[in-house]
């Protein structure tokens, strides 16, 4: 959840969703986001929604967390009184989730089951940093349920990790890999970030050759991204690091796709990897393919029938909201059909299954026969009426994008 | 018991102070109504510290002899763009205060005004101000002045325009030296238009100066030019606002209201007459003024062209000299070729445009008038570099101007250098004083329009000071050079220049736009070329890279926003080929400031 929250529409006190959205429940896969706003420290890179203990401040701490999320769980099971259908992902994000004991993980997710009914076959991840798992921890995390983690791993390169302020050791996230398989997870992710100041094409050729020696079966890999207001932007503005360049930038990413697709895993989302359909992050594909979800925690995103809305920020702000039996919800905004339909086209185009021709208005059309014949989406798909990226198009997904919703 | 004067000065030498002073001290604006440059009305005018129209103010004054005598004074403007507006208001003058600051002497400008003055007859009233100044020499200028215009140094007077020491001497010379009118009182009413001002609330007020006879508020009058007639609503003096009177006199300066709705029915240089008894013969009028610099004015948003043409219609109401026809640009879209006296009159036009009328406008670089002979013989006047001829061209014309320089000794070499590397050709050279000299040169208007003035205040650090005035026209060696984006001319880019340095212009204009154009998902070649044969080129190296790697569940709100943001900034973009260039982009590219091809 990166930056300040757009402005919307006040949230009622009580959360109840406008008579549009209530009216399509269950018309969409639904999933859960649990946001977990805690880190031990804060990277330099991150403009996240989380804080150190120090940042907490008074009304709110890691041990009251779980029972507000577990009261936010029961408002949305009053809300929504099953009529979004079981859930089939769910997904705990941060910050850092495993800051917090696999028993007040396990809590939590027992609380989604019971007031908003778990699928038998949900997909259930958790993002961990390397350093806060071991073996013990994964394998109790298996137990009560998880069936997938996503591991921030970032570079194999000291000296970047140093950049980036990871404070896990290099090795550790392989090893990590290791104890989750063998705590008989069989989805294991590794999020990879190019492009970081001091980052060299061997270093970065590095990283991908260890995460892929783990054996994970999917992997993120994310340009750094320069964000506003945090530590990183303020000292490339000094001069003490150099700002990423776009054009190494677009060398990473094609070294990364030639590089992951020799080893068997295929893109399925611009930054997205893995080795069958299987693997792919079934919750993230919900979020990109238009799907319901309601986000748990801090400054969670939730989207539910065309109304999306957004939490308060801090936890003890969240906290107090909850004490009061009122919605967490700070703002919120009921999308017109115009924007669901971009948002579609924005979302569908970054994936390797593409979007409709038939989503297109005429003039999003003629952009998409531009695209192709300026080779940034396949001319076959097109035949078959789909918009579909190309290598290079992915680079310029954003440019092709804003033809497609012209 | 009437005297008629105006004031003739530099810009920055003390007019509108002087004005001021003249005001409170005849007791025409108490201490309390003062404000500073109380005449100048405009905005722009008090920001600028410039005068562009002119004024006439009715100032009673007891002379040294005892009996109460009307002062007019005439405002007039100080800038090289409107020596047409001086002439018109020396024709209403018998006298003139040739005002120069004691501590910077004579200017360029001043000495075009003066013998302006000198020609139209006028009694000269040689003034030294700023005295107070620590910095002031009066000895000197007085003695640089007598030798100009062939007085004794005593003769020159000295006031204080900011503390007020000598204006009153100055009011009882003017009284004393300065000729009463000496038109026939009884004669049929003739008076000549020396300005007509579009006011939103009155409509046009025309300023007059009676030559003969009578004008009165009961007599419905007659334009000699046109024939015709209006009913006279409101006739008065300025004093220093409008006040009605029964009627004007012979020699007397005043202003009418007659319903008229266009300065263009109240022609400057007209002659009025009473419509019952009308006079015969005109008064001496002049001629209108020809545009000389001449520029595209495009709204930055193309919607706002409607307002653009209402905004020009209004401006022409007040500034009979402003000429302008709709044009189309490929690269800017629906606009106007505009016509003006002069750089700073461009200048002025495009603040009031954007000021009075809230316009957010695009310029083209300014350029001249060309007449280009075909070899059919047929002829064409260019006013617009992209409508220059290709090919079977066998001459070209360019306007030149008579460019007169005056400066510090010190700084002739560079004077000379700098008009050299403008085509300029030297007319003569001569001493005003031990230590000033005027420079005269004939140079192509074209190559003073650009930064010429600049150029030359950085080179003589702010001491020279220039007029110049048309010359009639020369041929020359012109070429067209056209700027291509991937192929593409882009006509608000083309310009007219010396064969000489088209290369210059080109290299210079391509690694500009280099600078200014984003990376586009293609690459992208700028060329400069004269016809088919290019001269420069750059490339703009295609972008790799245009997509934000994340976007999760969080960040769909925020990444449609921004996609909705970029494709508003996108429809703003103009469009050349398959090229998007920013308009910021056409601004910097067209921005005169730094003329590109004047890079050395």
């Amino acid at each position: 959840m990166p930056g300040q929250p757009p402005d919307g529409e006040p949230v009622p006190l009580d959360g109840r969703l406008p008579d549009s959205a209530a009216q399509r429940l269950g018309g969409s896969p639904f999933g859960v986001y649990v946001h977990v706003p805690f880190c031990v420290t804060r990277c330099g890179y991150c403009d996240f929604n989380t804080y150190t203990a120090a940042e907490l401040g008074p009304g709110a701490s890691r041990a009251s967390y779980p029972g507000l999320a577990i009261e936010e769980i029961r408002m949305a099971g009053r809300l929504l009184a099953g009529r979004a259908g079981p859930v089939r992902t769910v997904f705990f994000g941060g910050g850092t989730p495993t800051l917090l004991p696999p028993e007040d993980l396990a809590a939590i997710l027992r609380a989604i089951d019971a007031e908003l009914g778990l699928a038998g076959d949900a997909e259930v991840t958790t993002e961990a940093n390397p350093e806060t798992v071991d073996e013990g921890v994964l394998a109790r995390l298996r137990a009560v349920g998880f069936t997938r983690v996503s591991l921030g791993m970032q570079s194999s390169a000291p000296h970047v990790l140093k950049v980036l302020d990871r404070v896990h050791q290099p090795g550790r996230p392989e090893r990590c890999v290791t104890w989750a398989r063998a705590a008989g997870f069989g989805h294991v992710n590794l999020d990879l970030i190019y492009g970081t100041p001091g980052e060299s094409d061997a270093d970065w050729k590095l990283s991908l050759e260890h995460a892929l020696a783990a054996g994970p079966d999917h992997i993120s890999a994310y340009s750094l991204i320069v964000e506003d207001g945090t530590r990183l932007a303020a000292r490339i503005r000094r001069g003490e690091l150099p700002p990423p360049d776009d054009d190494v930038l677009a060398d990473r990413y094609l070294m990364a796709d030639e590089i992951l697709a020799g080893a068997g895993l295929g893109w399925y989302e611009v930054s997205n990897w893995a080795v069958g359909g299987e693997s792919a992050c079934r919750h993230n594909l919900l979020y990109w393919t238009g799907g319901d979800w309601w986000g748990v925690g801090p400054g969670a995103h939730s989207h539910l029938g065309g109304t999306r809305w957004w939490n308060v920020r801090h936890p003890a702000s969240y906290a107090g909201r909850l004490a009061a039996g009122r919605s967490p919800g700070r703002a919120r905004e009921v999308l017109t059909d115009a924007q669901r339909m971009t948002e579609r086209i924005m979302l569908t185009t970054r994936l390797a299954s593409g979007c409709p021709v038939a989503w297109l208005s005429p003039a999003g059309q003629a952009a998409a026969r531009q695209a192709t014949a300026d080779g940034l989406a396949s001319s076959r798909a097109l035949a078959s009426g789909r918009v579909e990226l190309t290598r290079t198009g992915r680079l310029l997904a954003d440019a092709v994008i804003r033809g497609l919703t012209g | 018991m009437i005297r008629n004067f105006c004031i003739i000065a530099h810009i920055d030498h003390g007019k509108s102070t002087l004005a001021d002073r003249m005001l409170q001290l005849t007791g025409v604006v108490d201490a309390r109504q003062m404000r500073a440059q109380y005449l100048d009305r405009m905005d722009i005018e008090r920001e600028r510290g410039i005068t562009i129209k002119s004024q006439a103010v009715r100032l009673p004054w007891r002379g040294a002899d005892g009996t109460q005598y009307v002062l007019n004074l005439i405002d007039t403007p100080g800038h090289v763009d409107f020596t047409y507006e001086v002439s018109r208001s020396l024709a209403a003058c018998e006298g003139a205060i040739l005002l120069v600051d004691a501590a910077q002497g004579i200017e360029a400008q001043t000495l075009a005004n003066l013998y302006l003055a000198l020609e139209a007859d006028l009694h000269l009233i040689p003034v030294l101000n700023k005295i107070d100044l620590p910095a002031a020499q009066p000895e000197k200028y007085a003695a640089e002045l007598a030798n100009i215009i062939g007085c004794d140094a005593s003769d020159v007077l000295r006031v204080s325009a900011k503390t007020g020491e000598g204006v009153a001497e100055l009011l009882d010379t003017v009284i004393a030296q300065v000729p009463p009118p000496s038109g026939n009182p009884h004669a049929p009413a003739r008076a000549l238009i020396f300005d007509s001002v579009y006011d939103t609330y009155r409509g046009v007020v025309t300023y007059v100066r009676v030559v003969d006879g009578k004008l009165s508020r009961r007599e419905r009058v007659l334009m000699l030019s046109t024939k015709a007639v209006h009913d006279t609503l409101e006739i008065g003096v300025i004093s220093p606002e409008p006040v009605p009177t029964e009627a004007l006199g012979a020699g007397e300066v005043g202003y009418l209201i007659t319903g008229v709705k266009n300065v263009r029915q109240a022609r400057v240089g007209d002659t009025l007459t009473s419509a019952a008894s009308p006079a015969t013969r005109p008064l001496p009028g002049y001629a209108n003024p020809k545009p000389m610099v001449f520029s595209g004015l495009y709204p930055m948003d193309g919607d706002d062209y409607p307002e653009l043409r209402d905004a020009l219609d209004k401006l022409r109401l007040n500034d009979a000299s402003l000429v302008y026809e709709p044009e189309t640009s490929t690269a800017l879209g629906f606009g106007f070729r505009c016509g003006f006296l002069g750089l700073l009159h461009m200048e002025i036009v495009r603040e009031r445009l954007e000021r009075e009328f809230g316009l957010v406008l695009i310029s083209t670089a300014p350029n001249v008038v060309y007449r280009v002979v075909l070899e059919s013989g047929g002829e064409s006047i260019v006013t617009n570099p992209s409508e220059f001829p290709d090919g079977k061209v066998a001459k070209v014309f360019e306007p030149v101007v008579r460019a007169t320089v005056l400066a510090p000794s010190d700084y002739v070499g560079a004077i000379m250098e700098l008009c050299q590397s403008r085509r300029g050709a030297l007319l003569g050279m001569e001493y005003l004083s031990t230590d000033r000299v005027e420079i005269r040169y004939t140079m192509p208007l074209a190559e003073i329009i650009f930064d010429f003035f600049d150029q030359l205040k950085s080179r003589t650090r702010g001491y020279a000071s220039l007029d110049y005035e048309p010359a009639g026209e020369q041929e020359a060696d012109l070429v067209k050079v056209d700027i291509l984006l991937q192929g593409e001319p882009v006509d608000a880019f083309s310009q007219v220049v010396h064969a000489d340095k088209a290369r210059d212009y080109g290299l210079a204009m391509t690694a500009r736009l280099r600078e200014l154009i984003p990376r586009q998902q293609f690459e992208v070649p700028i060329q400069a070329a004269i016809g088919s044969r290019v001269i420069a080129r750059e490339n703009i190296r295609a972008l790799r890279k245009d997509v934000l790697a994340k976007c999760y569940g969080g960040d769909i709100t925020r990444k449609r926003k921004l996609l909705e943001k970029q494709k508003e900034g996108k429809r703003r973009m103009k469009v050349i080929g398959r090229v998007e260039v920013p308009q910021e982009a056409f601004v910097a590219a067209l921005s005169t400031e730094q003329a590109p091809e004047r890079k050395r």
